[in-house]
């Protein structure tokens, strides 16, 4: 440095200070936070705001229109005690299993079909998610119409095939309406999981397939060895995500049944809003919501743990 | 093609192995890209009946129906629809428009599509605008704590908006918002942007540093980087984002549910869940054409983009 000494007077006629102002412009930590800032303030204004006071709220007597006072753990003891709210939860986790281990089969099925040589391959793609795009609440609509007491199709076609006399009573009953929202929950869940897992198919390669069959790998060893280790991964987060969307479900039920017969198809969201919105007691709805959270910690935790497989099947090590 | 042409011309001064880079994201952007057929030539055409073809026809069948018989039921007249012995109920005989003319200029329905419309389009322009930052943030700025800010974007993914309208309820109505198509707004970007910020570090990941570093050596700012370079390239990844955060608006069922009373304010899948529910035995036809007029604009969106749509999905899973 000493050697260019004869040039910093010069040099610092041209290098202007460096000011606040270009500390706030270039420093990587203050830039960074510009760029954050919008992101960061939706985020903790509506989301992470209301998540921690959704957790008050559920320790308080809150209704709409009043801010309650501290009960400690009263609604929480109180639901425990409530039919409805332990039936929803039952019901709620039936309502995830059955419609995740379905969805999970079919759309692993439909994904490996779609993996083989059909004609019209593109086309038949972009048609099966369909059900996916539209809006859940109008599909909801048409099946309603399906499940119709008194026109449905499927009532008057088993009907005419002669395999029955009367009509069945879809959402009429408790148990054929569980049954009916949780297969209407399939179909709807179905096209997204066979496409994710498709995209996850198709990374496998063709050539290990090949190798197996010279090997005289029957068709149940190829996917048992080769399909399932190699997708493991992808399965994981799908599952997840599916899973978390099925147990916080709403929009099906409300416009299917809003919870009827008697209750029976009431889910811990529904339940929540028919307490909290509907009947004005927000502490208790709060209460019921957050009551969800440790089941969907769990289910990420699975996630998670199955996530970690990742590092060996990419070579990596298991620690 | 055109994305390889565009290549062509920017990698003239780039080099190749920059174009290389480039052509790598455009790969996997197609993640739905045909294999040859494989094995499959060695299957007998009957084989492949049974196993794949009449399978697939099955569960597409099933997954189509809804709405099929949406259509059908919306243009049906309305004395076909109720007798079920004169006419068979799987077709139409003298369709008429009488349900969307009257869904369309004797209801509001009008209006609840422009509400739809202008509360998705207004939302995903701004969670646009903030995951495009905060992507930018986290993947080329590389402020302290910037993975732990990534992973929190994801954690906040995973948060489901049935236990937060509660809370966000009260915190509406405290910011004088509530019956308001603004704080649907204003909510819907806590969905949008954990997605679509999570989608574009993926897209910004695959865009080579040079280019970045060229710029600045030219002495351009951060902003100018991010407008002239890294978004120009990131442009299939902005519409996936754009589509997918469209669609999930569009959806978006409870928060409307709970957040708007006025029947004006409504958005199109509230509307119909508690506008056309009035007893009349002669409401399904208009309730089935509310239903498809309601989907028909996502339905031709993805017709369009639908590579777009399936990198979007399988894009925000595969992280």
């Amino acid at each position: 440095m000493s050697d260019i000494t004869a040039g910093t007077l010069r040099v610092q006629s041209s290098v202007r200070e460096v000011s606040f102002w270009d500390r706030l412009r270039t420093n990587r930590e203050w830039l960074g936070f510009w760029f954050m800032l919008p992101a960061a303030g939706f985020l903790l204004l509506f989301l992470a705001y209301p998540l921690g006071l959704g957790i008050w709220m559920s320790f308080t007597d809150a209704r709409i229109g009043r801010s309650g006072s501290f009960i400690g753990l009263e609604n929480y003891e109180w639901l425990l005690d409530d039919r409805s709210f332990v039936n929803a939860t039952l019901f709620t986790i039936t309502y995830t299993v059955v419609a995740s281990v379905f969805k999970f089969a079919i759309g692993l099925y439909l994904a490996i079909l779609l993996n083989r040589y059909i004609p019209f391959r593109a086309i038949v793609r972009a048609v099966i998610l369909i059900p996916f795009i539209v809006p859940t609440v109008l599909s909801a609509i048409a099946f309603w119409w399906i499940f119709d007491p008194q026109f449905s199709i499927i009532s008057w076609s088993l009907r005419k095939l002669g395999l029955m006399t009367g009509n069945i009573d879809f959402l009429g009953v408790p148990l054929h309406a569980q049954a009916s929202v949780i297969f209407a929950n399939i179909w709807r869940g179905v096209p997204f999981i066979a496409i994710t897992l498709l995209a996850g198919l198709q990374t496998v390669p063709p050539s290990l397939y090949e190798a197996a069959t010279l090997d005289g790998a029957s068709p149940w060893q190829m996917f048992r060895h080769i399909t399932y280790p190699l997708l493991t991964p992808i399965i994981a987060v799908v599952m997840t995500f599916s899973v978390l969307f099925t147990f916080t479900d709403f929009q099906l039920i409300w416009a299917l049944t809003r919870g009827g017969p008697v209750n029976a198809t009431h889910l811990m969201a529904t339940l929540s809003y028919q307490r909290g919105i509907l009947g004005g007691r927000l502490g208790e709805g709060a209460a019921i919501a957050t009551a969800m959270v440790p089941f969907l910690l769990a289910a990420i935790m699975i996630s998670w743990f199955g996530l970690q497989r990742r590092k060996w099947q990419h070579g990596g090590r298991d620690d | 093609m055109t994305k390889a042409a565009a290549i062509a011309d920017r990698g003239a001064e780039a080099g190749t192995d920059v174009a290389q880079a480039l052509i790598a994201p455009a790969k996997q952007t197609v993640a739905m890209e045909d294999h040859v057929e494989g094995m499959a030539y060695l299957d007998t055409l009957p084989k492949r009946v049974v196993t794949t073809y009449i399978p697939l026809a099955l569960i597409m069948i099933v997954l189509l129906f809804p709405f099929y018989w949406m259509v059908l039921t919306a243009i049906k007249p309305d004395e076909q629809l109720l007798d079920l012995d004169r006419y068979n109920p799987f077709f139409v005989t003298a369709p008429t428009f009488k349900h969307i003319y009257k869904l369309l200029f004797e209801t509001a329905y009008p209006r609840w599509l422009w509400n739809t419309m202008f509360i998705s389009v207004a939302a995903t322009a701004l969670s646009l605008f903030a995951s495009v930052l905060a992507a930018y943030a986290i993947t080329r700025i590389r402020y302290r704590g910037a993975s732990y800010v990534g992973a929190a974007i994801f954690l906040a993914y995973l948060v489901p908006p049935s236990i937060l309208f509660i809370p966000l309820s009260t915190v509406i109505h405290q910011y004088g918002l509530f019956d308001s198509v603004f704080a649907l707004i204003l909510v819907y970007p806590t969905i949008l942007i954990p997605f679509s910020t999570w989608l574009l570090m993926g897209y910004f990941k695959s865009i080579p540093y040079e280019l970045e570093e060229c710029a600045l050596i030219d002495g351009a700012s951060r902003w100018q980087i991010m407008t002239k370079i890294i978004l120009p390239l990131a442009v299939p990844g902005l519409i996936s984002a754009s589509i997918f955060a469209l669609t999930l608006c569009w959806n978006e069922f409870i928060y409307a549910l709970t957040f708007i009373s006025s029947t004006t304010n409504k958005t199109v899948p509230v509307a119909i869940v508690n506008e056309f529910v009035d007893g009349d035995i002669y409401r399904w036809g208009s309730l089935m054409a509310g239903a498809l007029v309601g989907s028909l604009p996502l339905v031709v969106l993805y017709s369009f983009f639908v590579e777009h749509y399936v990198a979007a999905m399988t894009g925000a899973v595969k992280e």
